[in-house]
Parts: C-alpha cells; structure tokens; sequence
C-alpha cells in the first residue's frame, strides 16, 4: 500500500513509521497517489494568528470575538477543550471559561495571512475555491507530472511549508469530491490528513448521520426525520423519484450525497452572490436613533464593498436579531439595482420601519444580492424624490474626498450616532 | 332558505362575489358568499374585510332566508352548468348543508352559519356624488397602470381620487405613480362631489370596480368618507376601505416648463419600441430615443444579446436629444393614447418627461428617464 511521511515527505511502500525519518506521522491508503480534490482548512484560524504573533498567549484559551457582546468567531484548542465553540455567544464562552484571553478580531492581518495561504495554494493548482478566509477546495487532478509528485505529496508539502514559514497549521481532506473532501478535513483536526477513497466511500457514509451534509440545516433535519432519515444508511434505501419527490431538489442532492456522489466542480471563480455587513451592539437597543445609525454605517460598509467591487444590487436585505435571539428578515426588490450608500440605507430605513418597534435588538445588518454590474444600477431616478439625484452625486464625491484623504475624511452626521 | 334562479344571472352574481373573495384564507368565514333571500330578490355579499361587495339579483324565493357556502366552490358549480338552467338552491337547517340543483345535477355543499359572517361596518359618508360609467372607467383605467406594487410605499398602492384645483378650474381627478412613472387624470366634478376628501383607493378596488363600469350609460351612486369609499349600480354595490396614508405632493413632480416638443402617431411609436426592445434583457428594458429634427432614432444596445435600431418620422424642431426609458413604461404611456397624436415634453435626459394626447391637458403622464 502506497505511504507518504508527512514529515520529511518520503514516498514509500507500507509501514507506520517512516524509513527516512521515523517519523510515525506516515500517511498510507490505497487509493493515496490516485485522489485529486482536496479540501484545507485552516485550524482555529484567527486564534492561531494571534498566538503566533504573541507567544505569550500560546497555552491560554484564546477566543476571538467581538467585545462582551458578540459571538465567538474563533475559539484556540486550548478553548475547545473547556467546550467553547465557534457562533457560540461571547457570555457563554466567557462563563465556560472565564479565565479566556478575548481578542478583537484583527481582519486586516488575518486577510493578509490569507493570501499568503492561498497563493501558496495557487502555486499548487489554478482551481483554488475559497469558501472563507481559512478554508478552500482545491483540485488537483492532472498536475502529477507538472510537480513530479502526486496531489497528496504536494498538499503534505503544503501545510508543511504553512507550518513552517506562516506557523499557521491546517488539515487536508482528500478525497475523489468536493462534498467527501470537506467531510474530511475535519475528521483528524487539527494537523490532520484524512482520505476518503473511492472504494470505502459508501461504507464509510452509511453510519454517519445526514447532517454532515453542508446544507442540512436543523429545518432539514427536521424533515429528513419525519421521513425516517437519520443516517447515509436511511437514505440509501430511499428511491431517486421518492427522495424527489418529498424534499424536491434538495432530495436529488440526498439521493446522489447518499452514494457519495457530488459532480460540482472546484470553481476558482465562483461569482459573488451577496454582499453584507452586521454588527452585535454593546448593549441591546430599542433606542431608534442609535439604531439608524448602525443602519447607515452598515449601509455604507455594503456601498463600499459594491463600489470597490464595481457591483450593485437589486435586492435589498434587512436583518435585525432580537434580545431573545429570534431573528427578523426583511427584503425588497428595487426596480433599478443600487450600489449607493444612500439608496440602500434608505430602503433598509423602509424594511425598518415596516418591521415596527420589535426591539430591543442584539444584531442589525443591512446587505444587497441579487448583483450585477454597476454600468447597470442607479439608472432611474424616483420622481417621488426630486433630491436623489443631488444625493448620489454627493456620495460619489465623498467617495473621491476619502480615496485621496482617507476613510474618515469626510463623515455623515448620521454615521456619529 | 329556498329560491330558484336562471344560471345566468345566478353566474353574474356569484362570479362577482367570489373575485372578491380571497384565495387564501385563514378565517374559513371570510372564504365564504352569505346568500340572503328575502321578497323576491337574493343578496350575495362577500368580503375580504377591506372590501365588500353586495349583489342584489331577482329570484322565485319560495322561503325566506340565509345561509353562507365556499363562494368559490358555488362559483366554479354555477359556472359549469348548463346554459338556461334553472337553479334551485335549499338550505336544510338540520343538516347544515345547502343543496344546489339544476336539471339532473345534485349538489350539497357544508355551509357556516351566517351570524359568523363579518359585515361591514356602515358608515357616515360625507359626499354622495353621481357618475356616468363612462366617466370613472376613463378616470380609472387610464391611471391604474401606474400604480405602485411596492410594500414600503403603500400609500402608493392605490388610485388617489380628489378634487383638484386645475387649470380650467375644479377637477375631479385621479392620480396614481409607482415613482418611475405618473398619470394625472381629470375629469368634471360632479355635482355632490366638490367637497368631497381626497381618498386612495387600493389595488384591488379599483379592479372590482372596473367590474361595474361595463354600461357607458350607467349612472354610478359614488359616496365618499375619510375612512371608505362606495360605489353602488342599481343591483351592485362596492363598499371598500380607503389606503390609510398621506399621497405624495405630486404637484411638484409634474413638469411645466418642458419646451422640447416631440408629437409622433402613439401606435406607430409603440410598436417600434416594442420591436426595437426586443433585444433588450429583461430585467433593464432601456431604449435610447435620439432626437434630430423631425426624426427619432430608436435603439436599444443590450451587450448580451444583440442591438436593434428604428428610425420614426416625427414632429421634432428643437436642439438634438438623447434620452433613455424604460421601454415597458414608454408602450405602457403610449398605449393610453387612443384618439390623437402622442405629445411628449422633454426637458434634459435627466429630467421627467411628460406625455399627453395632443393638447388635451385632462390626462397627462410623466415618466422619468432612465441612463442609457
């Protein structure tokens, strides 16, 4: 059986100690030198930047989130251990363990950590896919002969290299799909290098429940349930027409997951779906006027990230959490799409104001989809609304004041509430 | 309750009642028609508890009283009987079912008792008016395509009927806009109707009420009051809550020192610019109008799917132009010209442009142009 030591990269035949370097950290499955489409992500991501860059912190439990308030972004192992998890509220996280070392998330230096990772990734095949800061799929088929090493040997390579010159650690899935490569990646966490291959794939699903599935929510579940489905075993002894029948689409899906088949490809490019920005305040608010401008400042981060982008939106989304954490959306389509600042906090103020007084509320986001091309937005001015038109063209020469004097430049009123 | 009827006039008044009814309910009650026999006539009443619709029809009523049946469910059985069919409708209070018969088909249908059925509150009106159908259909008809669908501005939802001060002095006028596009319909006030207040009526109302405008000739019984609005035809009446909301100034919104004239044939106009938008994507319908003397250019440049260009000999004498629309809002404005040439006032490509029938200023439209 084909072996690789993730040490020193040696390539061998069996054995659960390397040759070379005895080391016992030795990969070996049949199918290792034939699977191509790997998933790698990154462990505890934010947390192991910030225990990189103060070593002081590296045996305390260090969570990433925002302020007292927010919810963990990331929680370091150390952190895991005492149960905190990531999305979980910072006052749980914080009284599972209090004596954690909270840390505001520093994105800047996470982003630019990030690219280095990804073009570390890149060297390695051209079909990269991120799916966030810290994880992605890549595929690598057919690049053997370009690298004079199977993709298993090069993705070794890589985390060895993330290790040793970012000092930031990752784990690979490997595997013959983008669905069983993600499952993998989280099997051995962290450091870890999981294979599924083709021949134990249907074994290796049958007792897993179906919840591993991205995008088998707790709704899903629910459902999934009712029709007796639990597990990859359930599901194999549903049909494809009935499976299609009682969950639609997403039963096709099942049907193929079930057998461990996913024809998706691994997109280097997959367009933008969305673009939004939410904030958990300090304190829950009803108050109206702090409220608006947490509205305005979302508003405006949105326009910025179209602006930057060249992209606008046609749907306007308005998204408001409750102090008991029931969650309010509220979305419009506009008739013209919209890239400006303006016209999106202005129809969030709409989607607003409709909601009504439901608060306090604990999270406010404001977000457009349904994009397009900027050539292609704020074409139509609203006759009911004569200054629009000033309007824009003041945004878009604040937007020149702050490329030339800096962000803070030039602010709204509104934006200081 | 037991009446016979001719399936004719049964269909007319049952297809009414259930149009109004709502397809989908939460309240059972409020999916039902409450049947009123009385005398020798049969009232039909259905609402969706903003409007509510009464329809009075001759029947041989051989025992007065009521009941109520899915409005839909006796629609859709009246609908497929046959033609001339004499109808018997009984309800046995015993079993709580409402027989239908017609020749040899039997139905019986559950009903709900009537006392559970909502009647409308009746109201004080504070201005009774009489109209010509005619008169309401044109008012109506010709600003209904622009009204809003948009949640956010609900008080656009709707048709905006007031008196208002108008050049030749006091209209009756209804005035509807979505924001990308305005109709400002007049017409003389009737006698009744000067102090009437300014009401918006919704969506649905207006498209009941087309419903009672079919006979040019009939006069129409139009009462007004903050809060409703009623419309009554000798066997029809349409009582309907008004949109609860402030319309916008549109005063203000209506240009009036457009100079550049352009008058062209309205039908040829439309169709051109449904040809040419042919090639537009769906979702952003932009036409370029390009102006020289007494020619238009119309084009349309989807980087997609194609271009498409035509040209339109017009009446144009002032400096060259260059607009864009929405093509779907410019057929929509030239289809309301019927009689005369198409008149359009244009300002800069930035500015609203309004359209007319010749120099009839009682029906004018504004549409704001989009960048091209």
């Amino acid at each position: 059986m084909p072996a690789l030591c993730r040490n020193c990269l040696t390539q061998f035949d069996t054995g659960t100690r390397c040759p070379e370097c005895a080391s016992p950290r030795v990969l070996s499955h049949p199918e290792l030198w034939d699977l191509s489409i790997a998933h790698m992500d990154c462990d505890a991501f934010y947390a192991s930047v910030e225990k990189r860059d103060n070593p002081e912190l590296a045996d305390k439990p260090v969570i990433i989130g925002g302020g007292r308030r927010g919810v963990v972004s990331t929680a370091c192992y150390v952190a895991r251990i005492r149960g905190v998890r990531s999305a979980m509220p910072m006052f749980k996280a914080l009284a599972l363990c209090p004596d954690a070392v909270v840390i505001k998330p520093r994105m800047q230096v996470y982003s630019e950590v990030s690219q280095l990772i990804r073009e570390k990734m890149r060297a390695l095949t051209p079909s990269v896919e991120p799916l966030s800061l810290d994880e992605a799929f890549m595929d690598l088929t057919g690049t053997t002969r370009l690298h004079g090493a199977p993709p298993a040997v090069m993705l070794a390579k890589l985390v060895k290299e993330m290790k040793d010159e970012l000092g930031i650690t990752g784990s690979i899935g490997l595997s013959h799909n983008k669905f069983l490569a993600k499952i993998a990646s989280d099997l051995d966490k962290p450091r870890g290098f999981a294979i599924i291959g083709k021949a134990e794939t249907t074994d290796f699903l049958r007792p897993k429940p179906v919840r591993l599935i991205w995008g088998v929510g707790q709704s899903t579940q629910q459902s999934l349930e009712r029709a007796g489905i639990r597990t990859f075993e359930d599901l194999l002894r549903w049909d494809q027409t009935d499976l299609h029948a009682r969950f639609g689409s997403m039963g096709e899906r099942l049907w193929h997951l079930a057998r461990g088949l996913d024809h998706r490809r691994v997109s280097a490019n997959a367009p933008m779906k969305s673009i939004s920005n939410e904030t958990t305040f300090n304190e829950d608010t009803g108050n109206l006027e702090i409220l608006d401008g947490h509205l305005w400042r979302m508003s405006e981060k949105v326009a910025d990230r179209a602006k930057a982008k060249d992209m606008a939106g046609r749907v306007v989304t308005l998204k408001l959490k409750r102090a008991n954490f029931s969650l309010i959306t509220k979305r419009v389509s506009l008739r013209d799409a919209t890239q400006t600042a303006d016209r999106i906090y202005r129809t969030a103020r709409d989607l607003f104001d409709q909601v009504g007084n439901e608060g306090p509320y604990r999270l406010l986001g404001v977000g457009i989809s349904d994009l397009c091309a900027a050539d292609q937005a704020d074409r139509a001015h609203d006759l009911l609304d004569p200054d629009a038109g000033k309007r824009t063209e003041a945004e878009r020469a604040t937007d020149k004041i702050r490329a030339r004097f800096g962000p803070d430049a030039i602010l709204k009123g509104r934006a200081l509430r | 309750m037991k009446f016979s009827m001719e399936r004719a006039t049964l269909l007319k008044a049952v297809s009414q009642a259930q149009s109004v009814v709502e397809r989908r309910n939460t309240i059972p009650i409020l999916a039902n028609v409450l049947i009123e026999a009385e005398g020798d006539t049969v009232m039909f009443r259905a609402t969706d508890l903003d409007i509510e619709v009464v329809d009075k029809a001759p029947a041989q009523v051989e025992k007065a009283g009521a009941t109520t049946v899915s409005a839909v469910m006796l629609h859709e059985i009246v609908r497929k009987l046959p033609d001339g069919a004499l109808v018997t409708l009984t309800e046995d209070g015993a079993s709580g079912r409402l027989t239908v018969e017609a020749g040899r088909s039997n139905f019986s249908l559950a009903t709900l008792p009537k006392e559970d059925f909502p009647v409308m509150a009746s109201s004080e009106y504070s201005a009774n008016f009489s109209a010509k159908a005619s008169v309401l259909r044109r008012l109506f008809d010709k600003a209904k395509f622009a009204i809003s669908t948009e949640e956010t501005r609900y008080y656009l939802n709707g048709v905006y009927m007031h008196v208002a001060e108008a050049e030749d002095g006091r209209m009756l006028r209804c005035v509807a806009t979505d924001g990308h596009r305005l109709a400002r319909i007049d017409a003389t006030v009737p006698a009744g109707a000067e102090d009437m207040p300014g009401v918006i009526v919704p969506r649905k109302t207006v498209g009941e009420l087309r419903k009672l405008l079919d006979d040019d000739d009939m006069d129409i019984a139009v009462s007004v009051s903050e809060t409703k609005v009623r419309f009554a035809t000798p066997d029809i009446t349409l009582t309907s809550k008004v949109i609860d909301g402030t319309f916008p100034d549109y005063t203000r919104v209506i240009p009036t020192s457009n100079t550049r004239r352009l008058e062209v044939d309205a039908a040829d106009f439309a169709k051109a610019v449904d040809r040419v938008a042919t090639v537009s994507s769906e979702r952003s319908r932009a036409v370029k109008l390009q102006l020289d003397e007494d020619r238009l250019v119309l084009s349309v440049n989807a980087p997609d799917s194609g271009a498409a260009e035509e040209e339109l000999a017009v009446a144009y004498g002032d400096e060259r132009l260059e607009i864009g629309f929405n093509a779907k809002y410019l057929l929509e404005i030239a289809s309301q010209v019927d009689r005369e040439n198409a008149v359009f006032l244009f300002n800069s490509s930035g500015d609203p442009t309004l359209m007319r029938e010749g120099n009839d200023t009682s029906a004018v439209y504004v549409v704001m142009p989009m960048r091209v």
